[in-house]
Order: structure tokens, then C-alpha cells, then sequence
């Protein structure tokens, strides 16, 4: 049991941060305050929730990178309606942007359900329509700061408890997905077709159905994440979180979700996220040259992923070795 | 949109038409082609513009411009002009080369061709008034964290990416005059790569590493309001002055909270003013155009030339307080 709780790679991920702080404070001794992992936990808060999306997507062998596209049209819609109409309730807004970011979701998931085309050329595609599609509807202007309502701004920063409500949002997302992963059928069912479609088919399980929920399931939370993130950084162009979506993906990579689907956690796509929070909030304040912080958060994911593919090796070659070697 | 910029197209192409009727023998007609019609920044320089007219008496200006920025659209535009033989083209070139041509065969005939805002290349134009000057630009970012810290003080750099061409330039010349400056300390300079959430991160950094920072300067439009909005959440609003190179449209909000004291961008009325004045007297001989000579232009003083027949309008305007208001809906 606890030979098997040192080798699980959230144990792992979460001595891995461990260190880093550590390492951290040496440098910059308040950056361990709980003040500031406070801040950090917000600032990586969007990251938590598309990289929980993005996990159940890559658990079924597929792989979203319209994330980030579908963030950005979201918020600028959002945020062009809040200009149109300032008095319209937050509720509104955020039931708002989880639909249009599920309608998005599920675009993705018709195509690879319906016309079985590869994930990553649709999500590629898509991701291109959606930015194109800001484009059109903003004309390239900007909405800004002062032009967003004071509620339309405030709601994200609002502090409740200690913390302010993006957090919260996000604990209870983690909450809701761990809940979902392990107790309902289609939560089961992502990890049933990653792992093995034939089986799954033979078990009743419709891939291309748990494929297409699974990305739906991720576009709602893009959508969600899409207001939050222009509302607290209180601007919506067509440029918004560019190249966001590789962080996502490596964010669960790094937690430990492996890319062949079938295999991960909430908790690893979790940490993988935090993981990379902690070094983006931290590069700026331990002076590192720009082009050494791109090299180390390179090599993070990179040994990430040499990490996983050791762990998933192993078995079955096992017997391969026994029988070479009596020749 | 689509169908007023039409509108405004036929009104401008009848007007066009209509002018040469119309006109005055002792009339100057100065054209001032734009990018497109209907861009607040190009209809500020248009007002800009009529000013100038106003002050000299004789001058008409005809603005007028293609409904979409491109190069084939301007070429149209400068055709029927040429047609109507104005006295002279003032333009801001969608493409520096294929406009060339064109204004070639309007030199030919006489009128007057400058480019301003966007350059045409040298042999297309008499000459090219640029908004500004990298090393005005350089003065001007840390003149602006001064103007607030009477006492000196710590101030940061929040640029772009670490390999931007336009924003080392200007970091370069300010680093060239700090020298001017005693009592205010560079104490690091940051990139936010023109991602929102980067510089927000960056300055966030910024205000954590230095606890006594007093400015951030930021000469990219991203990261100034980054950084502003970065400053109104850590509560520093008052301790720390947000300043740089920005847009007022996007930074209006954070003049309103306090967050920037001020900010600079050229000015489009000057600009506009100015490439009429200019266009004015080389068209009535008033100047020439030659390498190392100056041009008058009216209340922005002069104009001198370098070598590629090029020269800066003056430093970037300042917006603050007082005239955010009047600029935050023109651009």
C-alpha cells in the first residue's frame, strides 16, 4: 500500500512541487507565504479547469486543441454582450458561456463521432474557425476595461471566504469531475474506450458517443473558463490565451494522463497544472533570463513525458525477455 | 458598417467628382489619402487636416480612401485624383512598393507627394513624415515615469518579447538618455511577450521582487494594460504608475481608476495637421524637399529630412486625465 503510494504520480507530482518550493523560497523566501500560494492556486485556476476538460478528451484517445481558441470566442461574446447590454445578470453570463462553449465542444465531438475524422485535424480546424469567427464578429477592435461592467469585472475577484470566487470555481469544478470520473456511468465509460475500444464495444459502449460527450464536456468548461479569463483580465481581443492550448495539453501530460488514452486522474491533471503554475509564477520573480524560461519549462514536459513512458512500459515484454533467454 | 463605408465611398467618389466644378482657380486642392475609410484614427487626422485648411484659407482638402485596406484599392482612389489634378497627395500606403508606380506618374504630372503615418517607399514620394522618432520614443517612455517621481525613484520595464525589434530600439534609446535622469533607477527589465496573462504575471513579478517599485513602464499596448489591470488587483494603485506606449480607447479604464497617470501615442490630429502644412508649402514652393533641409508645418513647428527623405513629426502626444475623454472614441 504504501510502496504503492510513493509510486503513483500524484505522490510523485506533489513532491515534485514540493521541491520546487523549496528550491523557490531560497531564492525569493516569500513566494512560500500562503498569501501568495494563494495567488498562485487562482492564477493557474483557468489552466486546473482546461486541463480537468482536456483529461477526460484525452482519455478517450482523442485530443482537443481548440481549447484555447474556443476560450477566447467565448469571452469576446461575452464580453461584446456585457458592452450591449451592461445590466444583464453574471448568472446569465455564465450559463451563457458554458452553452456556447459546449455547442463549440460538441462541433468537435460530431466530427470525430459522425465523420470519424482524426481529433487533432478537426480540433486544428476548428480551433483556426473559432479565432477566424472572433475576428468577424469584434472586426479586430478590442473590448476594454472601461467599457465591461463593474459586476461583469468584479465577479471572478469577488472574495469569498478567503478566496476569491475563480478559485472557487475551480475547487468546485475539480470536485464535480473527480465526482463524475468515479461514480457515473460516461465518467467510467472515458476510461473503458481510451483504454480498449474493442472491449468497450463489446461491453455496449459507443466510442464515438463517450468521445463526442467527452469533448462537449470540455468545451463547456473552455466556454466557462472563457469569461473568467477576460473578466479578470479585464480585456477581450482576438489574441487572448494564444498557444494557451499546448499548456493545457502539457499540463496533463505532466500529470501523468497518458496520450494513448485510458490511463489518468483528475488529481494528475490537477497537479500537472499546478505543477506548471508554480514555475509560470515563480520564473518572473527568481530573475531568469526569458530564454532560460522557456528552456525550463520546456524540459519540464519533457521529463514528464520520459516518466510516463517508463512507467507504461514494463509488463508484457517481461515474457518476451524470459523466453530469449534460454537460446 | 459594410454599407455606410460604401456610402461614405460613393459620397467620397461623387464628391471627387463634383469638385473639380467647383473649385477655385486659386483653390489648393490637397488629397489626404488614408488606409480605409471609417477607422476613427484616419477620421481624426481628417479633422486634423480641415484645421490646417481652416488657418491657411485656400485649401480644400478632399479626404478619401478605399473601403478596405489594400494597396489596389488606394491605387484606384489615386488614379481619379490624378484625373482631377489636385495639387497635391498626402497618403498613408497600405503597401509601401505597389503604390510606387502610381505616384510616380503623379509626380509626373506636376502634383505634389508625400506619404505620412505609413511610408512609401522613397521613389514613390517627395517624402515621408513619420509620426515619430525611436530616439523621440526612447525620451519620451522614461520622461513620462520622471514626470511623476520628482524625487527619484525605482522604476521597471514590462516590454513585449525579449526579441522584439521595435521595443529593444526604444528601450536602447531610453537607456542612451538615462544619464538626463539621476534619481530614477532601472531596476529590471521584463518580457510579457504581448500575451494579457504573461505581463499580467510580469508585473505581478515585478511588484513582488521590488517592494519600493515606483513605475512600470510598459511601450507595448498589451502589456501597458496588463500591467495596469495588474496594479488595480495588488492594490498598489497611488505606489505604482503604470506608463508607456498605449492606445486611450484601451487605456481609458485605467486612467479612470488611477492606475496609469499618464500615457503617450502619437497624436492622429497633429499628424493629420502637419502632412497638410507640409503638403501646402512644397506644393506652392513655399519648401523643398531635400536631404538634411526642413519643412515648416504651421503649429508643429518643423520637419527635418534625413538622408532617405524621411523625417519625425515630434514626440508622442501625451494623454492623461484631461484629454483621455476627448480621445478614447477616435482610436
Amino acid at each position: 500500500m504504501l510502496k504503492r503510494l510513493a509510486s503513483s504520480r500524484e505522490a510523485l507530482l506533489v513532491a515534485a512541487i514540493g521541491v520546487l518550493l523549496v528550491l523557490i523560497s531560497t531564492r525569493f523566501p516569500t513566494f512560500a507565504a500562503p498569501s501568495n500560494l494563494a495567488n498562485v492556486f487562482n492564477d493557474t485556476a483557468p489552466l486546473m479547469i482546461l486541463a480537468i476538460g482536456q483529461m477526460m478528451v484525452i482519455l478517450t484517445r482523442c485530443i482537443d486543441l481548440s481549447v484555447a481558441a474556443n476560450l477566447a470566442l467565448t469571452g469576446m461574446v461575452v464580453a461584446m454582450l456585457n458592452v450591449a447590454m451592461p445590466g444583464l445578470p453574471i448568472a446569465v453570463t455564465l450559463g451563457l458561456s458554458l452553452a456556447l462553449g459546449a455547442v463549440m465542444g460538441m462541433a468537435n465531438g460530431l466530427l470525430v463521432w459522425k465523420l470519424d475524422i482524426p481529433p487533432i485535424v478537426v480540433t486544428l480546424g476548428t480551433m483556426t474557425i473559432f479565432r477566424g469567427i472572433i475576428f468577424v464578429i469584434s472586426g479586430g477592435d478590442w473590448v476594454n476595461s472601461h467599457e465591461m461592467s463593474a459586476a461583469f469585472k468584479a465577479f471572478p475577484r469577488a472574495d469569498l471566504a478567503g478566496l476569491p470566487v475563480l478559485s472557487w470555481i475551480a475547487i468546485a469544478v475539480i470536485a464535480a469531475a473527480g465526482l463524475f470520473m468515479a461514480r457515473t456511468a460516461l465518467g467510467r465509460a472515458f476510461f473503458a474506450v481510451g483504454g480498449n475500444p474493442n472491449a468497450a464495444v463489446y461491453t455496449g459502449l459507443d466510442v464515438g458517443r463517450s468521445q463526442f460527450w467527452a469533448f462537449t464536456i470540455s468545451g463547456a468548461l473552455a466556454g466557462l473558463t472563457g469569461y473568467l479569463w477576460v473578466a479578470r483580465y479585464a480585456v477581450a481581443y482576438v489574441d487572448i490565451a494564444g498557444g494557451f492550448e499546448l499548456e493545457v495539453v502539457a499540463a496533463c501530460v505532466i500529470g501523468g494522463i497518458s496520450i494513448a488514452g485510458g490511463i489518468g486522474s483528475v488529481g494528475g491533471a490537477v497537479l500537472g497544472a499546478l505543477f506548471l503554475g508554480v514555475i509560470k509564477n515563480a520564473l518572473p520573480v527568481v530573475n531568469i533570463s526569458p530564454f532560460w524560461q522557456l528552456a525550463i519549462s520546456g524540459t519540464a514536459i519533457l521529463i514528464a513525458v520520459a516518466v510516463n513512458a517508463r512507467s507504461t512500459r514494463s509488463k508484457g515484454r517481461i515474457i518476451l525477455k524470459r523466453a530469449e533467454q534460454p537460446a | 458598417m459594410r454599407v455606410a463605408k460604401r456610402i461614405l465611398a460613393t459620397l467620397a467618389a461623387a464628391a471627387t467628382f463634383a469638385a473639380p466644378a467647383m473649385a477655385q482657380d486659386d483653390t489648393v486642392r490637397i488629397a489626404l489619402v488614408v488606409k480605409a475609410l471609417g477607422i476613427g484614427f484616419f477620421e481624426a487626422a481628417a479633422e486634423g487636416a480641415q484645421e490646417a485648411a481652416d488657418e491657411l484659407g485656400n485649401v480644400e482638402i478632399i479626404y478619401t480612401g478605399p473601403t478596405d485596406t489594400t494597396a489596389e484599392g488606394q491605387i484606384e482612389v489615386i488614379n481619379s485624383l490624378i484625373a482631377q489634378g489636385v495639387d497635391a497627395i498626402a497618403v498613408s500606403a497600405n503597401d509601401p512598393d505597389a503604390l510606387v508606380p502610381v505616384l510616380q506618374r503623379a509626380m509626373d504630372r506636376g502634383i505634389t507627394v508625400i506619404s505620412w503615418d505609413s511610408g512609401v517607399a522613397p521613389e514613390g514620394r517627395q517624402m515621408h513624415l513619420a509620426p515619430s522618432s525611436d530616439a523621440l520614443i526612447g525620451r519620451m517612455i522614461i520622461q513620462l515615469a520622471a514626470d511623476h517621481l520628482p524625487d527619484g525613484g525605482q522604476v521597471a520595464v514590462l516590454s513585449a518579447s525579449a526579441t522584439a525589434t521595435n521595443q529593444n530600439t526604444w528601450i536602447a534609446e531610453m537607456n542612451e538618455v538615462m544619464g538626463d535622469y539621476p534619481g530614477i533607477e532601472v531596476v529590471a527589465t521584463v518580457y510579457g511577450d504581448d500575451l494579457a496573462d504573461k505581463s499580467y504575471r510580469e508585473a505581478q513579478g515585478l511588484m513582488q521582487s521590488y517592494p519600493d517599485l515606483d513605475a512600470i513602464i510598459a511601450p507595448t499596448s498589451v502589456g501597458i494594460v496588463a500591467a495596469a489591470q495588474a496594479v488595480e488587483d495588488a492594490g498598489m494603485i497611488g505606489q505604482v504608475n503604470v506608463t508607456g506606449l498605449g492606445l486611450p480607447s484601451e487605456m481609458a479604464g485605467a486612467i479612470e481608476s488611477g492606475a496609469s497617470q499618464s500615457f503617450a501615442i502619437w497624436n492622429p490630429i497633429d499628424l493629420g495637421y502637419a502632412a497638410t502644412m507640409i503638403a501646402y508649402n512644397l506644393s506652392q514652393g513655399n519648401a523643398t524637399a531635400e536631404a538634411g533641409g526642413s519643412i515648416p508645418m504651421g503649429r508643429m513647428g518643423e520637419v527635418t529630412l534625413d538622408d532617405t527623405m524621411s523625417g519625425a513629426m515630434s514626440d508622442p502626444f501625451v494623454y492623461d486625465a484631461s484629454n483621455i475623454e476627448q480621445f478614447r472614441d477616435i482610436f
